[in-house]
C-alpha cells in the first residue's frame, strides 16, 4: 500500500518537474501563435539549436549549462528575429492559393536546421556530464519518520525553479512594460493595435525572437537532465503544440497549465503503461482535448470568470 | 472530348515507354515518379482544392503499406490483397479523424495530421509482436522485372487521375474550392463544410493508401521509420505538390518527376549527398517565397519574368 503510494507520489513529482519545463516550451509557442496566427512548427528545432549551443559551451569552455542561460537565449532571440524578418515576413506578403504557406515554411526551416545539425554534429547522442547530475534530496533527510520516501534530483529541481523564475519575468514583461503591452495588443487585435500606433511589424519580429529565446531557455534547462541529438527537435515541436492546444490557443496561463498537465500525464503513462508509450499518451490527451475541450484549459478558466 | 486529348496522349506515351527497353534504373525512377504522382494528386485534392493542408499523409501511406505487409505476415495472403484491405481501413481512420478534427477551424487540422503520422509510427515501433517493430516486414517480390510494376502503378495513377478529375469538375469539386476560399461564405450558401472536408480527406487518404500498398509490393521491405516518416513521406508529398503546382491538374506529376530525379541526383553527389534533406528544406523555402503556386500555377508569372530578362539581355 505504502509502496504504491510512494510510486504514485514520485511519479507525480517527476511529472510536475517535467511539466514546468514543458510550460516554458509551450509559452514560447503560444506567444508566436497569438501574435502571428501561425503555428511555428520549427519550435522544437530551435530548442535543439539552443541545446547544441549550451552543449558546445560546456564541452569546449566548461561553461555550466545554467550559465548558458545568459548566452544561448540572446543568440536565439537574434536568430528568431532573423527568421521572422528574412523568411516569414516575405511569405506574409506573397499571394498564394494555400492559406497555410507560413506553416509549411516553418517546417522547411525545421528540416534545414535538423539536417544541418546532423551534418555538423553527426547524429550521436550527447549530454553534458555536469558533476551535480546525480545529486538528489530525499524526504527522509528532512522528516525521519516519513512513511513514503520521495527523492528530488538537484538538476531537475534547479531547472524547474529557474523555469518558474523565467515565467514570472515574462509575465512582468508582458503585463508591465510598453513593449509587452504592445505585443498583447497585437495578439488581441492586429488592426486596432495598428490604429493605436503600435508598430505591428516590429512586434511580430520581437515576438518571434522572444518565442525563440524562451524555447532556448527551456533547452538550456533541459540539457543537464536530458540527452541531445539532431532529431530531438521534432519530438519537442509535437510536445509544444499539444501543450498549446491543451492550454487554449494563444493563452499564456493556459500554456502553463497545459504544460503541467502534459508533464504529469506523460510521467504517469511512462510509469504505469510503459516508457515507449509516453508519446501515444501525448496523442490521447491531444485528441481528448480536441473532442471535449477544443478551447483548451483557457476556455474553462474563462467560463469560470478566472481569466479575463 | 477535346479536354481528354492531352491526358490520353500522355497516357499513350507513358504506356509505350517500357517498349523502348529502358534499363532498370530508369524504370525505377519512372515507377517512383508515378507513385509520388499518385500520392501528390491525392494530397492536392485535399490540400490544393479543399485548402486543408495535411502534414500527415505518411499516416495513410504507412497504413496502406502495413496492410499489405501485415496480411502477408499474419494471414499468409499475397501482399497484393493489401490494396483491397487498405481501402476500408484507411477510409475508416480518415472518417474518424475528419469527424473529430474537421469540425474545428484554425490550425487544429494541421496539428492533428502531424500528430497522427508520428503516433502511428511510434505505435508500429512499439507493437513488436504484431508489426515486428523497427525490424520491419520483408516480403518476397512477385517479379524481378520492373515492367509489370510499371503498368500496375500506371493503372493506379490513372485511377487516381480520373477520380480526382471527376471530383474536381463535379459539384463536390466546386464545394471544395468554395470551402478553401471562404468557409463562412460556403457555409452560408448551404454547404455542409465539415461533411465535404471529410469527403476530401477520405478520398485523398484512400488514394494515398493505395500508393502505400504499392510501395510494399514494389520495395519488398517496409519499416515504421520509412513509411510513417515525416520528412521522407509527408513532407515529400507536400513538396511534390508545392513544386509542381497547388490545385493544378498536372502539378503533382511535374513535381513528382522533378523531386524524384532531384533526390536521386543529390544523393549521388559526394559530400552533399547526405544533406539531401537540407536541399529539400531550402528548396521548399525558396518555392514558398518565390513560386508559392508552383511551376504550373505560377507559369504565367515565370514566363513573363524570363521573357523580360531575355528582352533586356
Amino acid at each position: 500500500m505504502w509502496v504504491q503510494a510512494e510510486v504514485f507520489l514520485q511519479t507525480l513529482v517527476a511529472g510536475i518537474l517535467l511539466g514546468g519545463l514543458y510550460a516554458l516550451i509551450g509559452i514560447g509557442m503560444t506567444l508566436i501563435l497569438g501574435v502571428m496566427k501561425i503555428i511555428n512548427l520549427t519550435h522544437g528545432q530551435l530548442m535543439m539549436v539552443a541545446m547544441y549551443i549550451a552543449f558546445w559551451l560546456f564541452t569546449l569552455f566548461g561553461i555550466d549549462p545554467y550559465v548558458s542561460l545568459l548566452i544561448a537565449p540572446p543568440l536565439m532571440f537574434a536568430f528568431g528575429m532573423l527568421i521572422q524578418k528574412a523568411l516569414v515576413n516575405p511569405v506574409l506578403r506573397v499571394e498564394s492559393i494555400l492559406p497555410h504557406n507560413q506553416v509549411i515554411l516553418t517546417v522547411g526551416i525545421g528540416l534545414v536546421l535538423q539536417n544541418v545539425a546532423t551534418i555538423l554534429f553527426t547524429s550521436d547522442y550527447r549530454s553534458t556530464p555536469v558533476d551535480y547530475a546525480s545529486t538528489a534530496f530525499y524526504l527522509s533527510d528532512l522528516w525521519a519518520g516519513t512513511p513514503v520516501e520521495i527523492s528530488l534530483s538537484l538538476p531537475w529541481a534547479v531547472s524547474f525553479l529557474l523555469s518558474v523564475v523565467i515565467t514570472v519575468l515574462l509575465w512582468f514583461f508582458l503585463a508591465h512594460t510598453d513593449t509587452g503591452k504592445s505585443i498583447r495588443a497585437t495578439a488581441q487585435d492586429k488592426d486596432a493595435a495598428l490604429i493605436m500606433g503600435v508598430n505591428v511589424g516590429l512586434m511580430r519580429v520581437i515576438t518571434f525572437g522572444l518565442g525563440s529565446a524562451l524555447v532556448a531557455c527551456a533547452g538550456c534547462l533541459f540539457i543537464p537532465i536530458y540527452y541531445l541529438f539532431p532529431a530531438l527537435g521534432s519530438q519537442f515541436t509535437l510536445i509544444a503544440f499539444v501543450i498549446t492546444i491543451l492550454g487554449g490557443l494563444g493563452s499564456t496561463l493556459g500554456a502553463i497549465l497545459g504544460g503541467l498537465i502534459l508533464g504529469v500525464f506523460e510521467s504517469m503513462t511512462a510509469t504505469y503503461v510503459g516508457m515507449g508509450w509516453a508519446p501515444v499518451g501525448r496523442f490521447v490527451i491531444f485528441v481528448a482535448a480536441l473532442v471535449f475541450l477544443p478551447g483548451g484549459v483557457a476556455s474553462l478558466l474563462k467560463t469560470r470568470k478566472l481569466l479575463k | 472530348m477535346k479536354n481528354n486529348l492531352v491526358p490520353l496522349v500522355v497516357l499513350a506515351v507513358l504506356a509505350g515507354l517500357p517498349l523502348l527497353g529502358l534499363n532498370s534504373y530508369v524504370m525505377h525512377i519512372l515507377i517512383l515518379s508515378i507513385m509520388w504522382t499518385l500520392a501528390g494528386m491525392a494530397w492536392n485534392l485535399l490540400g490544393g482544392y479543399c485548402g486543408q493542408v495535411s502534414f500527415g499523409h505518411a499516416a495513410f501511406f504507412g497504413m496502406g503499406a502495413y496492410s499489405a505487409g501485415l496480411i502477408h505476415l499474419h494471414l499468409g495472403l499475397s501482399p497484393w490483397w493489401g490494396f483491397l484491405v487498405s481501402l476500408p481501413l484507411v477510409a475508416l481512420v480518415a472518417l474518424a479523424m475528419g469527424s473529430v478534427v474537421l469540425r474545428l477551424r484554425g490550425p487544429y487540422f494541421v496539428l492533428a495530421t502531424l500528430a497522427i503520422g508520428e503516433v502511428l509510427r511510434i505505435t508500429c515501433e512499439n507493437l513488436t509482436d504484431f508489426t515486428k517493430g523497427t525490424l520491419g516486414i520483408m516480403i518476397t517480390r512477385t517479379w524481378v522485372e520492373k515492367t509489370q510494376y510499371y503498368y500496375i502503378i500506371l493503372g493506379l495513377a490513372l485511377l487516381g487521375f480520373v477520380v480526382c478529375r471527376a471530383i474536381v469538375h463535379s459539384r463536390w469539386g466546386y464545394y471544395f474550392v468554395a470551402i478553401r476560399e471562404d468557409q463562412d461564405a460556403a457555409e452560408s450558401m448551404g454547404i455542409d463544410t465539415t461533411r465535404y472536408k471529410t469527403i476530401a480527406l477520405t478520398v485523398s487518404a484512400m488514394l494515398t493508401g493505395l500508393a502505400g500498398a504499392f510501395y510494399t509490393n514494389y520495395m519488398g521491405y517496409i519499416d515504421p521509420g520509412v513509411v510513417f516518416s515525416l520528412g521522407e513521406i509527408s513532407i515529400l508529398i507536400i513538396m511534390v505538390v508545392m513544386v509542381g503546382g497547388v490545385a493544378t491538374q498536372w502539378g503533382p506529376a511535374l513535381g513528382a518527376g522533378i523531386m524524384v530525379i532531384l533526390a536521386e541526383y543529390i544523393r549521388s553527389l559526394p559530400l552533399i549527398g547526405v544533406a539531401y534533406q537540407t536541399m529539400f528544406g531550402v528548396l521548399l523555402i525558396v518555392i514558398i517565397i518565390y513560386l508559392p503556386n508552383g511551376l504550373v500555377g505560377d507559369w504565367p508569372v515565370l514566363r513573363r519574368k524570363l521573357l523580360r530578362r531575355g528582352a533586356t539581355a
